[in-house]
């Protein structure tokens, strides 16, 4: 019984270790992000999410915060959409904050693929206006990485590996 | 009643392997003007300017547009096609009609293809959809071309 317990605690541990190191690896490939060197702060919004709750990004200050203007139509959009829940959920303690913008027409399908994703972060419905705040969304995807100060310190436009994001967002939830 | 089950679930399975595939095949097949020959279309005189229809989204539309496009919407939704062929039933299957999205690249755009699938199927001999191989924003606005505002 006891050995059988111990090979199911090493089994565990090195597929824990090999899956951690294959995720290093994949952040340590990541190409690089073009870094702000003059950070400017991210365009504050106060916005109803899909839930009807009121989502202001001031009020995410002190957290790093993954802003996603994307659609429901946008393949690529789609693609990163489970990354991001991933990176929600692992990351959710440490202080990271996803947010989605969505610029479809309507709402109905962002409300479903809101259900159908299984996105575990707020979603609200974008306009011209902010997106012109944002140095105008002329496609999608366009990701804004912002820090605990509320700059924005890196911009992905189109369809961006995962590792480049966990990459980005582990180096500000390191800074303090 | 098993049959049924199984004949749906192949169907099902088959437009899902099927549809990029289609997609592509229908981007390949539309005839394209380059943003440089966009450009000059523009310039000429009013009777020989393409009418310009954007089939991508409402807020980058808003943002910025070819001068004189029309917003119609997503060309990969259905209702938006449906607006599409409305709105293209009174005019010469002979007009010069431009397509244009530009939401995302080229081979990824689901918008583009079903629109000018469309538009062929409704006898549009000299219609066109503009080659925009990353985004609007990148392969027209930055390059500093015409838009225009609001809509």
């Amino acid at each position: 019984m006891r050995a059988t317990t111990l090979l199911s605690v090493a089994v565990v541990a090195t597929v824990a270790t090999g899956l951690a190191c294959r995720d290093r690896t994949a952040i340590d490939k990541a190409p690089p992000s073009a870094v702000a060197t003059d950070p400017g702060l991210a365009p504050d919004f106060a916005l109803i999410d899909l839930s009807g709750n009121k989502l202001e990004l001031a009020s995410y200050r002190g957290k790093v915060v993954l802003l996603d203007f994307w659609a429901t139509w946008c393949v690529p959009c789609r693609e990163e959409i489970p990354h991001f829940v991933e990176l929600q959920d692992k990351y959710r303690d440490a202080g990271l904050a996803v947010i989605g913008i969505s610029v479809d027409d309507e709402v109905a399908p962002v409300r479903e693929y809101y259900r159908t994703l299984r996105m575990n972060y707020p979603v609200a419905m974008g306009d011209a206006a902010l997106a012109a705040r944002y140095g105008g969304i002329l496609g999608v995807p366009v990701a804004f990485i912002i820090d605990r100060q509320g700059r924005i310190q890196m911009k992905h436009a189109g369809q961006t590996e995962a590792a480049v994001f966990e990459r980005d967002i582990t180096a500000l939830l390191a800074r303090k | 009643m098993r049959f049924l089950h199984y004949r749906t679930l192949a169907a099902v399975g088959l437009v899902l392997a099927l549809g990029p595939t289609a997609l592509k095949a229908q981007r390949a097949e539309s005839p394209r003007i380059s943003t440089a020959e966009m450009v000059k279309a523009l310039q000429l005189p009013q009777a020989q300017r393409p009418l310009v229809i954007q089939i991508g989204f409402r807020v980058m539309f808003q943002q910025a547009h070819i001068p004189g496009a029309e917003y119609i919407g997503p060309g990969s939704d259905a209702a938006a096609i449906e607006q599409l062929r409305k709105r293209m039933q009174p005019v010469a299957r002979d007009k010069f009609v431009v397509l244009y999205c530009g939401c995302c690249p080229w081979d990824r755009c689901p918008n583009v293809a079903p629109a000018a699938s469309a538009l062929a199927a409704m006898g549009f001999k000299n219609m066109k959809v503009l080659y925009i191989p990353n985004d609007f924003g990148t392969d027209w606005a930055s390059k500093g071309y015409p838009v225009q505002k609001g809509g």
